[in-house]
């Protein structure tokens, strides 16, 4: 399962926009994310994993739960659906109906991961998977905080390559654009980003 | 050993209709097997891979009515991605090139262009009737073709199809001439109606007898055509909405006193429902009602509406009928044979839902049931050995719990007693989906008793192997087999992989068999096509044997690999 940090970043509201629908929030899974006039929860679809009651361990019965909702189980992802469940169709297409696998790399890491984008629904979601995936990196936030990570101090910025091949930073386009346009990510050493002057944050902050 | 002439022999054939025994009649001798192909008039094919268009031509030169399926039942609940295949095309293509004078077309789930539609409507002068079910890849323009080309055209059927609705004139494009419509179905459609083209083609088909109107046909209108199709059979109304003191609703209630003849009641696409009493005065006849699109429509109102219905046959509803509103149909309705409780709110919690006490209920008050589709929050051992009792003449039993994984919630147990009840009891079972928590236990069950079974859906089940040995073992007249999230792996698939030559396919997704074990199979079976299905490309890089595939989909076929599979499907 996903980490348990449940740290809550300070937004700042640069130039009168509402970040706090996209407030980067590490709670853990399951807790409700309440905006702050108690509207309505963020990425609301109900979670599988919140109706699913998976008694494992139960009356000493080893349950052999199926990849799909062993994956549900584990996905750092709070609210995730298993595709295809339950078996009805024509209900607004909920399951997945592409996949969009892309590379993610990480300075300074040996190996790369691979990421589907399609299980996401906002930049906040994507880059709290990316934090937990790289738990012991931290991640600088779309939002241009600056999180500095206790144990090697290291903070990197999320960039990817879109279609024409440029080297983007995350969070400029609307999140559907940038899932389209996304061929893989790259976690660069802020250090290395200095160079490239990005020293303010993206512009796009609404919601999905 | 003929000892009638052919044509007596064929008159004799005229009167053996179904599918299975016209193909038991060919194989009798030669000389059967020519009569009957000549004869023969209407082909299914059960999966469009598993022959080619010409071999259907040069076998049935007097065919006028083909069915056709292409993708996998699995593909309905978006496991099979759109491209994958069953597309029509080729099969219009050949027959318009043969002499065949096709007049029907039935197909599901299959890849429907425009360009098919088109060529169809062109290349057959007495085609009468296109049914299309849950079909994609078409627009209005397609539907257009047909409604301008064909000009004997007497069934247009679209059920559940995606069609990208051009707003167009479609229906327009009946020809004044065109007066031998007898059904009617766009129900599907998302678009505007040229509602004055409707109305005049109501006008001038007096043998219409089904109708089914798609959201964008307001109360009015529906008004005005139930005036001019008084005789109508099946009727599906689009938009329900309206103010009960306004002159349409009084002019509605006049006008649906007249059909008396309506025995099958649908859509309610929209629906208002403190206007349902004008619905009453054909309620008593009526034997198939599906309010399933009409979530509006609950409590009270719907229980009043459902106690009119007292010779229903075939029930289609939500779940927020609840289990009080199913004690009024068991109370209501003692002609009850198929029922269907579709979620309201398949992703959400469940508050309006139905539980085992409502199919308790109908069990005891509907002996005739024989058909179940029921998705519900909660089953228990005891409601299914009850159901069992009560209903031993299930044909289909489809019971679909929420929670995919959940016990019974009384004893905590797995549910394997419960439908180990219904394979034991309902002797004729044909098809069978299971949910809940289940052991190998219940595969044992269904092996020993389910002889009749002839399509199993298991879904987050079993313990191991012998869960799907058991069924593999035991249910001889087996021919789909879909499993998905099931630890079953390549012991299981290659324990008798003779068996799948009997069976028209087999689909596993999230099982535990690898690339090694499908390669085996194909191997030892050329006549079958073992697809794997790596939308992802996980394999791209990793042809590792040992490797888990995601899906896998295996039917026979004589006429080997497909050509026209996409990039992410690898057929071994």
């Amino acid at each position: 399962m996903s980490s348990e940090n449940g740290k809550r970043l300070l937004e700042t509201d640069a130039g009168g926009l509402n970040f706090e629908a996209t407030e980067l929030t590490l709670g853990l899974p399951g807790e409700p994310r309440v905006t702050s006039d108690g509207g309505a929860k963020l990425g609301s679809k109900r979670g599988f994993s919140e109706t699913v009651d998976l008694k494992l361990g139960d009356n000493n019965r080893e349950v052999k739960l199926g990849h799909s909702l062993q994956e549900a189980a584990k996905s750092p992802v709070s609210k995730t659906q298993v595709v295809g469940w339950p078996p009805v169709r024509g209900f607004a297409k909920r399951g997945k109906k592409s996949c969009k696998y892309v590379k993610v790399a990480v300075d300074g890491a040996p190996y790369l991961r691979k990421v589907d984008l399609e299980i996401y629904n906002s930049y906040q979601q994507l880059l709290t998977s990316l934090e937990d995936m790289f738990s012991c990196f931290t991640i600088r936030n779309y939002l241009n905080e600056k999180k500095i990570d206790q144990v090697n101090g290291i903070e990197y910025m999320p960039t990817y390559e879109d279609k024409d091949g440029d080297w983007m930073l995350v969070g400029d386009v609307p999140w559907q654009m940038f899932v389209e346009s996304c061929k893989r990510l790259r976690l660069m050493k802020s250090s290395e980003a200095v160079g490239l002057g990005l020293t303010t944050g993206p512009k796009y902050s609404s919601t999905n | 050993m003929n000892y009638f002439p052919d044509e007596v022999l064929e008159h004799v054939f005229d009167f053996i209709t179904s599918h299975k025994d016209r193909n038991s009649v060919s194989l009798v001798c030669k000389s059967w097997y020519k009569i009957e192909r000549y004869s023969r008039q209407r082909v299914f094919i059960g999966n469009c891979y598993s022959i080619s268009p010409e071999r259907l031509i040069a076998r049935f030169p007097g065919l006028k009515s083909l069915t056709l399926k292409g993708k996998p039942h699995f593909a309905d609940f978006n496991l099979v991605p759109h491209d994958w295949g069953g597309f029509v095309y080729p099969w219009i293509k050949a027959l318009a090139k043969s002499r065949i004078g096709l007049e029907e077309l039935r197909l599901k789930r299959m890849v429907v262009s425009d360009e098919s539609l088109e060529l169809l409507s062109k290349s057959f002068v007495n085609f009468k009737s296109l049914v299309l079910v849950s079909c994609e890849g078409f627009t209005t323009d397609g539907l257009a073709a047909i409604a301008a080309n064909c000009r004997f055209l007497r069934e247009l059927d679209l059920q559940e199809n995606e069609v990208d609705d051009h707003r167009g004139h479609w229906l327009s494009c009946f020809p004044e001439s065109c007066t031998s419509l007898i059904s009617l179905n766009f129900a599907c459609l998302r678009g505007e109606v040229n509602l004055g083209a409707l109305e005049r083609l109501v006008s001038r088909s007096p043998n219409l007898k089904s109708l089914r109107l798609n959201r964008a046909v307001p109360l009015d209108t529906l008004q005005k055509l139930l005036m001019r199709a008084p005789q109508l059979v099946d009727l599906g109304i689009g938009s329900y909405v309206h103010d009960p003191f306004s002159e349409v609703y009084n002019k509605l209630k006049i006008a649906i006193q007249r059909c008396k003849s309506i025995r099958s009641l649908s859509g309610f696409l929209e629906v208002a429902p403190h206007c349902m009493s004008a619905i009453y005065p054909i309620c008593g006849n009526l034997t198939f009602l599906n309010l399933s699109y009409a979530p509006g429509l609950h409590g009270n109102k719907l229980m009043k509406l459902i106690q009119h219905c007292r010779k229903l046959q075939r029930l289609w509803i939500l779940d927020c009928i609840g289990d009080k509103g199913l004690g009024v149909v068991a109370l209501t309705c003692k002609e009850l044979q198929e029922l269907r409780v579709f979620p309201s709110d398949p992703f959400g919690a469940g508050n309006a839902a139905v539980t085992e006490e409502g199919l308790v209920l109908v069990s005891a008050g509907c002996p005739k049931l024989n058909s179940l589709l029921y998705f519900c929050q909660q089953m228990t051992n005891a409601a299914l050995i009850t159901v069992a009792k009560n209903c031993p003449n299930f044909i289909r039993f489809r019971l679909c719990i929420l929670d995919p994984v959940k016990p019974d919630p009384v004893t905590n147990q797995p549910l394997d007693e419960g439908f180990g009840a219904i394979v034991q009891s309902c002797k004729g079972l044909k098809r069978l989906s299971l949910s809940g928590l289940l052991t190998d236990q219940v595969f044992l069950y269904i092996g020993m008793y389910a002889e009749q079974l002839e399509m199993l859906s298991i879904a987050f089940a079993a313990d191991s192997d012998k869960g799907m040995l058991y069924v593999l073992n035991g249910c001889k007249k087996l021919r789909k087999l879909e499993i998905r999230d099931c630890p079953f792996g390549d012991a299981a698939l290659l324990e008798d992989v003779g068996k799948y030559e009997t069976m028209r396919s087999l689909w596993m997704s999230s099982c535990e068999v690898t690339l090694g074990g499908c390669k085996s199979v194909a191997e030892k079976m050329p006549s079958l096509n073992v697809e794997i299905i790596d939308e992802c490309e996980q394999m791209e890089f990793n042809l590792d044997d040992k490797q888990k595939v995601d899906k896998m989909y295996l039917y026979r076929t004589l006429v080997g690999h497909r050509k026209d599979a996409p990039e992410y499907v690898s057929i071994l």
